[in-house]
């Protein structure tokens, strides 16, 4: 048999039917559902008088607009409150399990599934928000789908689907200290585009992409959509299996060794074709932050805002200019001088226990500036809050004068009270710099989570590198 | 759904690459649990200064494209968030048809679900319609999926592609889900051929 990519095994193990010439039906084995983009399918479903198909391979959780203080007082949005209450209702009706935002495993959908160990190499899984490609950290085929969709899947368990290209991102070398792996996505991002990975599904590759933790491979995952890819993978392996061993949801036993023996055929065989291939050596990425309303508008720490001058097509030039005036930024800053309002750490691309402790490790025994209005971090599940605790990492961030909240989204996304203020400038490690992302007006930079915490120490970006946590050097 | 299969209609400009989803409906709309009302949501942090007045600023305020059913846009657009809500808004504010060099594939699936055509056009061609837009008041296109062709009244004529599939199903308003439940049988065999007892739990079969 021909050498096949991962991409195309765990496809080809899904393909319920196909015809030449249409889209394929393949079968979606985990169905992860939030509050957000589900309500309008289930009462769908229900106007067409359809049932859930498999409520068991089904999964959902509150994250997006839950409030990350007082969750134990009575909601103050309404809006929000119908919407939980429809969730609750649904997952009720159609026997769904589902993580309510009082549950101890309750998180972001994307925390809490790998977390949880719903997460499994070599299966689909999908759900209605963009981010799903996390998932594809596992070596499993992951992607955002629209609420029709959502609907299409709890009816039918089914999704119609045209197969994408392939793409692989190969990451050779070894990432200097003080780069981590939203550093390694974010300059991806900047060098494919922010439409670069349209029509594909990346698999990440390399040495750099090898020695990622798990939660380092979900945060280059999950941002695969910012490239516009449709998934992103990495072939599972022994930090793969040593990481899921004894979650609640995978098998144990014989059965773990089973499926070990199992997800090690996944890997994309030697002399296999890709569409599209990408390299990028490790050793020379830097520390990265975003200084537009994209994540592909992306500069070096070392770096300055660019002068909008400088892009040759007409288009982009235009965009720079309007992405420029929104931040207000003028060209030429050192990117080390733009200061900063708040910091916000959290998000499904960095809100893991690794991500926590990395923050933690730079700011202990110092203090946010005086200059920042807040300073926030919100584990992504509640499992991860309760670890980190455990740690003593809440005691560090809170003595350095930052905030520590309940699970959810947060102000990735700013559905809930988290909301980054109008003409505010927010070191963030979320995903998204969009106009008005964080909250009308707000000025968003992704950076890594050391880099967003090296931040708030100094009120301003810092070349985490080079840093030591004395201010003023 | 409503069928797609041929409009004429006032064309509106969207003269920026890379407009994401978080654009065409922002975050605080994402808690309605129905898909009605969304017009009013559409652009919304462009379209409104404080207060919802209409910002006389933003183009689908000026008076020329009131009633504006084709929307003209540029490269990557409905990126970011697989929000369905962007499409729901498009529609019920009234647009029926997207031209555009190219869009992210979640917005570009979720407008076939929504029935509207999102018609892919070249670079060079979409930046002649944005010239002619701006050149002529009140000017007017017809897309017409049966034909696959974008049409004016100056005797443009420009083919465009879309998959054979897809068409067929906007042309019809067909049910996606009523198509795949044809599949039902396939689908009980799909999951008897694997782990029947226990999927969430047991052990995993290898891939086939």
């Amino acid at each position: 048999m021909a050498p096949q990519t991962l991409y195309e095994k765990i496809w080809k193990a899904h393909v319920v039917t196909e015809e030449p010439g249409k889209p394929a039906l393949i079968y979606i084995d985990r169905h992860l559902v939030h509050e957000g983009t589900s309500p309008q399918a289930f009462s769908g479903l229900k106007a067409a008088g359809r049932k859930v198909r498999r409520p068991d391979l089904t999964f959902a959780v509150m994250d997006h607009s839950v409030p990350t203080k007082d969750r134990n007082l009575p909601l103050v949005d309404d809006i929000a409150a119908a919407q939980f209450a429809a969730l609750e209702r649904n997952c009720k009706e159609a026997g769904v399990r589902l993580f309510d935002m009082h549950d101890r495993n309750q998180g972001i959908v994307h925390v809490i599934g790998p977390d949880l160990g719903v997460t499994q190499p070599g299966l689909t899984i999908v759900c209605g928000d963009s981010h799903t490609s996390t998932h594809g950290a596992f070596g499993a085929l992951a992607f955002g789908i629209g609420t029709s969709e959502v609907e299409h899947v709890l009816a039918t368990q089914c999704l119609s689907q045209f197969k994408s290209k392939a793409m692989e991102v190969r990451v050779n070398g070894r990432r200097p200290r003080g780069v981590t792996a939203k550093d390694i996505i974010l300059a991806i991002i900047g060098r494919i585009g922010i439409g670069g990975g349209t029509g594909h599904v990346i698999e990440y590759a390399g040495e750099a992409i090898r020695e990622l933790s798990m939660e380092g491979r979900m945060t280059v995952c999950n941002m695969s959509i910012e490239a516009g890819a449709r998934a992103g993978m990495v072939a599972p392996d022994e930090t793969t299996f040593a990481y899921m061993e004894g979650r609640p949801f995978v098998p144990r036993g014989k059965d773990f060794e089973a499926a070990v023996s199992a997800w090690k055929r996944l890997a994309t065989d030697p002399g296999a074709q890709f569409d599209r291939a990408v390299e990028l050596d490790a050793a020379k990425i830097a520390p990265q932050v975003t200084w537009g309303t994209n994540p592909g508008m992306v500069a070096e720490v070392t770096g300055r805002v660019p002068d909008p001058g400088s892009f040759k097509d007409a288009v982009d030039r235009e965009a720079a200019e309007r992405a420029l005036e929104y931040m207000a930024l003028e060209p030429g800053t050192l990117i080390v001088d733009i200061p900063l309002d708040r910091v916000f750490i959290g998000s499904c691309t960095n809100s893991r226990l690794e991500d926590l402790r990395l923050a933690a490790g730079v700011v202990e025994g110092k203090h946010v500036a005086k200059s920042l209005k807040q300073a926030l971090v919100v584990p992504g599940s509640r499992r991860v809050k309760a670890q980190a605790e455990s740690e003593g990492l809440d005691k560090i961030f809170q003595s350095a004068g930052f905030e520590w909240r309940d699970s959810g989204c947060s102000m990735c996304i700013g559905m809930n009270a988290d909301v980054l203020p109008s003409g505010e400038r927010c070191a963030s490690t979320s995903n998204r710099n969009f106009e008005g992302r964080q909250g009308k007006g707000g000025r968003t930079h992704l950076v890594s989570p050391m880099m967003a915490a090296a931040a708030a120490i100094e009120g301003h970006f810092v070349d985490i590198r080079g840093w030591n946590g004395q201010r003023g050097e | 759904m409503q069928p797609f299969k041929k409009h004429r209609g006032l064309v509106a400009p969207m003269d920026r690459v890379n407009v994401d989803t978080d654009q065409i409906v922002p975050k605080q709309f994402l808690k309605a649990i129905t898909r009605e009302g969304f017009g009013r949501t559409l652009f919304y942090d462009w379209r409104y200064l404080p207060g919802e007045k209409p910002n006389p600023e933003f183009v689908l305020n000026f008076p020329r494209y009131k009633g504006a059913s084709v929307l003209l846009a540029r490269a990557n657009f409905g990126c970011g968030s697989s929000r369905e809500h962007a499409p729901w808004a498009l529609l019920d504010y009234g647009f029926r048809a997207i031209i555009a060099p190219s869009y992210a594939d979640i917005f570009y699936n979720n407008c076939f679900k929504n029935g509207i055509l999102p018609v892919t056009l070249a670079d060079d061609q979409v930046a002649d319609l944005f010239r002619r837009l701006e050149q002529k008041e009140g000017y007017t296109l017809s897309v017409d999926l049966e034909t696959q062709t974008v049409t004016d009244d100056s005797g443009l004529n420009w083919k465009f592609e879309v998959d054979p599939f897809r068409r067929e199903c906007l042309l019809n308003g067909w049910d996606d889900i009523g198509l795949t439940l044809r599949f039902e049988d396939k689908i009980a065999d799909y999951e008897k051929g694997r782990n029947p007892q226990a999927p969430v739990f047991g052990p995993l079969e290898p891939p086939r």
